[in-house]
């Protein structure tokens, strides 16, 4: 494929993953409607955080619980520069570079200071570091909102009740929504493709190189802070991408949709369900996991409802809706054991040749 | 050079008291900022007590990491547990807590502690079996269970004591405050202290004069050596990590009582802390787990004192000092 040395291998896998680019691409003329295009418009995102986040966690082999600090460094730099400056596209801009310079630095920072010693720093300093970003987030409401977060008005092309062309295509109407959806889906594509090169580059297959060993990695001459702290910065970078793209769309940034626990945890389950240290893996995982959280919640409240009319103890609480993390972490690690390498390495084992 | 010399064993390794003294230079260091020397005093306690309750939950954490590199993210799963293990033994008892009576209440604090130390120490041992044994010596694999056994832990507390918080009021004789002076000193966080103290010093003695401490130290020290030597290092390790569940609940005991309400996802904000702690203290080391929880603590209430909305940012930034200061923390361990 494109800008790859490596497309995916195995029929079904290609057919798979070539099924939902092209849905996606055409979704507002295949699902029209208010649901499914927010559904759409959520599967590009969380595709670009997990590819991004791929980067990390498949490629270099670290595991970050700040990418979705990043996420909401990307959004509240959009969301506050358009709430501060009105819709205008230079507040975009400035929105978007100034989210990427805070993340990188702050990116920067963290690997320089947990990478030094031992890997495993990493993983909990970033742990610290994202749940002080949140409190941090939440008490500073004369600039964030607080926990209400903030609404924003976009650029006039966005805006819902904006007509691109008066008459309808393909029995739509193009309006505001779909010229929304369409950047959204083109920014991701734009950054899915940069780490796509990133990942084929010899800067890549270093970073691989580290995650099978270290100590040989070193040996050889690589540095390895180095990398690793570049690595982290670039999945940064693509994480502040998502996130931008992500107030743009929801015109409103606030903790729930930019700094939830529950995005960092759904970002691992996407790449680690998807397939880890593959990119295209994170484009399935997250349009397995999307929908499965639309139409999972709805299961569990049937069989919820279900076991509490039957009488049964403690079920009724095991599958109300409210729990389906519950059921997707167990999900989670089973994968994490039998399915290291995810729905990519489950499909391409067919006519795996090259080994 | 004497006989005796010969005979004698290695020379001790000079004891290293600077980190030891840290938290007594942040006390006189912010002392100036506080203004009265009674907030002062109560704030420092409230520190001490702190620090005691996240070093009995850290310890755990440090120890199981040192022995089998093993970094536990479901150990806050082990805090929650404890409090609700707690709101099990106390709530149908509440009619005993409002008795105003020392040997009574301090009863029913042993009898909530000794419950939580049974039923996590259990619940440990399942945890290590189901989540932990399948990926030992996989070091990315095992991060990712344990994140996983975390979040079906969190959720199943969640679904069997329902999402609310549960208010739990500590027995009569806790409440209230020692009055030193114009310092009020809670009474609660004197007996935390007390715990986490009897605590220390129980571990410290355990780890330091048994058999199975000596083992326990050299396994921090070099794994592969004590395999080597003919010990099943694994299932001492089991023995550790259902000790350091134990500890992780006593400390969600003490901390439900301390913040008088009990809720699921207070295991994950306190991990965040305990993770600083083992950090700064030096991966491995309970006595720089000991010292950089005193010292989280400390700062975690002069900060919330000075800057409240800043507490967090400022344990954050004695993690970069001492990082600077330190590269492998306060007292590090073998090779780490």
């Amino acid at each position: 494929m494109i800008l790859s040395g490596r497309p995916p291998r195995g029929r079904t896998l290609q057919a798979l993953v070539i099924a939902v680019t092209l849905a996606l691409a055409l979704a507002p003329f295949l699902f029209p409607g208010v649901k499914p295009l927010n559904v759409a418009a959520k599967v590009c995102v969380y595709a670009l955080l997990g590819a991004s986040y791929d980067l990390l966690l498949g490629y270099a082999g670290m595991v970050s619980f700040a990418h979705v600090m990043f996420f909401g460094v990307g959004s509240y730099g959009v969301g506050l520069a358009l709430y501060g400056l009105g819709p205008s596209w230079g507040a975009v801009a400035l929105g978007l570079a100034a989210g990427l310079a805070v993340s990188t630095l702050l990116a920067l920072a963290i690997g320089l200071f947990s990478l030094r010693v031992q890997a495993i720093f990493f993983t909990m300093v970033t742990l610290a570091v994202s749940y002080a970003f949140n409190v941090l987030a939440s008490q500073l409401d004369w600039l964030t909102g607080g926990e209400d977060g903030r609404s924003f008005r976009v650029p006039e092309i966005l805006q819902p009740g904006f007509r691109l062309i008066d008459r309808e295509a393909f029995g739509v109407a193009l309006g505001g929504r779909q010229v929304s959806y369409y950047l959204v889906l083109v920014g991701c594509v734009v950054v899915f493709l940069a780490l796509l090169r990133i990942v084929n580059s010899p800067f890549g297959r270093v970073l691989e190189a580290i995650r099978e060993n270290p100590f040989r990695a070193e040996a050889l001459g690589y540095r390895i802070v180095f990398h690793r702290t570049l690595a982290t910065c670039l999945a940064a970078a693509g994480a502040t991408f998502a996130g931008a793209l992500n107030a743009l769309w929801l015109r409103y940034v606030g903790p729930d949709t930019a700094l939830a626990g529950s995005i960092q945890i759904a970002t691992l389950v996407v790449v680690v369900i998807g397939g880890m240290g593959t990119l295209y893996g994170a484009i399935l995982g997250a349009a397995l996991f999307v929908v499965a959280q639309n139409y999972l919640q709805t299961l569990l409240g049937a069989v919820s409802t279900a076991a509490g009319d039957a009488g049964l103890p403690l079920l009724p609480g095991l599958f109300h809706p409210d729990r389906w993390l519950l059921w997707l972490g167990l999900l989670f690690i089973l994968a994490v054991y039998f399915a290291p390498a995810g729905l990519v390495g489950a499909l391409s084992r067919e006519d795996d040749t090259t080994p | 050079m004497s006989l005796d010399d010969f005979g004698a064993a290695l020379p001790r390794p000079k004891p290293d008291f600077v980190p030891a003294l840290t938290p007594l230079v942040v006390a006189l260091v912010v002392a100036p900022f506080i203004g009265s020397a009674s907030s002062f005093v109560t704030l420092t306690a409230a520190g001490l007590a702190m620090g005691m309750m996240i070093f009995t939950m850290a310890s755990g954490l440090t120890l199981v990491f040192g022995m089998m590199d093993v970094l536990n993210f479901g150990h806050g799963a082990f805090i929650s547990l404890g409090a609700y293990v707690a709101t099990l033994v106390l709530l149908p008892l509440a009619h005993w807590a409002q008795v105003d009576s020392w040997p009574l209440d301090l009863a029913l604090l042993a009898l909530a502690l000794a419950a939580a130390v049974v039923v996590c120490g259990l619940f440990g041992l399942i945890f290590e079996r189901l989540v932990v044994v399948p990926v030992y010596g996989q070091h990315l694999k095992q991060i990712l269970a344990t994140i996983g056994g975390s979040i079906v832990a969190e959720q199943l507390l969640y679904a069997l004591f329902g999402p609310d918080q549960i208010a739990l009021a500590p027995p009569a004789s806790f409440r209230g405050a020692f009055v030193l002076g114009d310092a009020a000193i809670e009474k609660y966080r004197v007996v935390a202290t007390v715990v986490g103290l009897v605590v220390f010093v129980g571990l410290t003695l355990a780890l330091n004069r048994t058999r199975i401490g000596l083992l326990i130290r050299a396994g921090v020290q070099d794994r592969e050596m004590v395999e080597a030597l003919g010990y099943r290092i694994d299932r001492l390790f089991v023995g550790v990590f259902m000790a350091g569940a134990s500890l992780a609940g006593v400390g969600g005991v003490l901390w439900a009582l301390y913040r008088e309400q009990v809720h699921a996802s207070m295991g994950g904000e306190l991990l965040v802390l305990c993770f600083i702690v083992i950090i700064v203290g030096g991966l491995g080391s309970v006595g720089g787990c000991f010292i950089s929880a005193i010292l989280v603590g400390l700062i975690d209430n002069y900060a919330g004192f000075l800057a409240p909305k800043l507490a967090i940012v400022a344990n954050i930034l004695l993690m970069v000092v001492v990082l600077l200061w330190r590269p492998r923390g306060l007292y590090p361990v073998g090779g780490r």
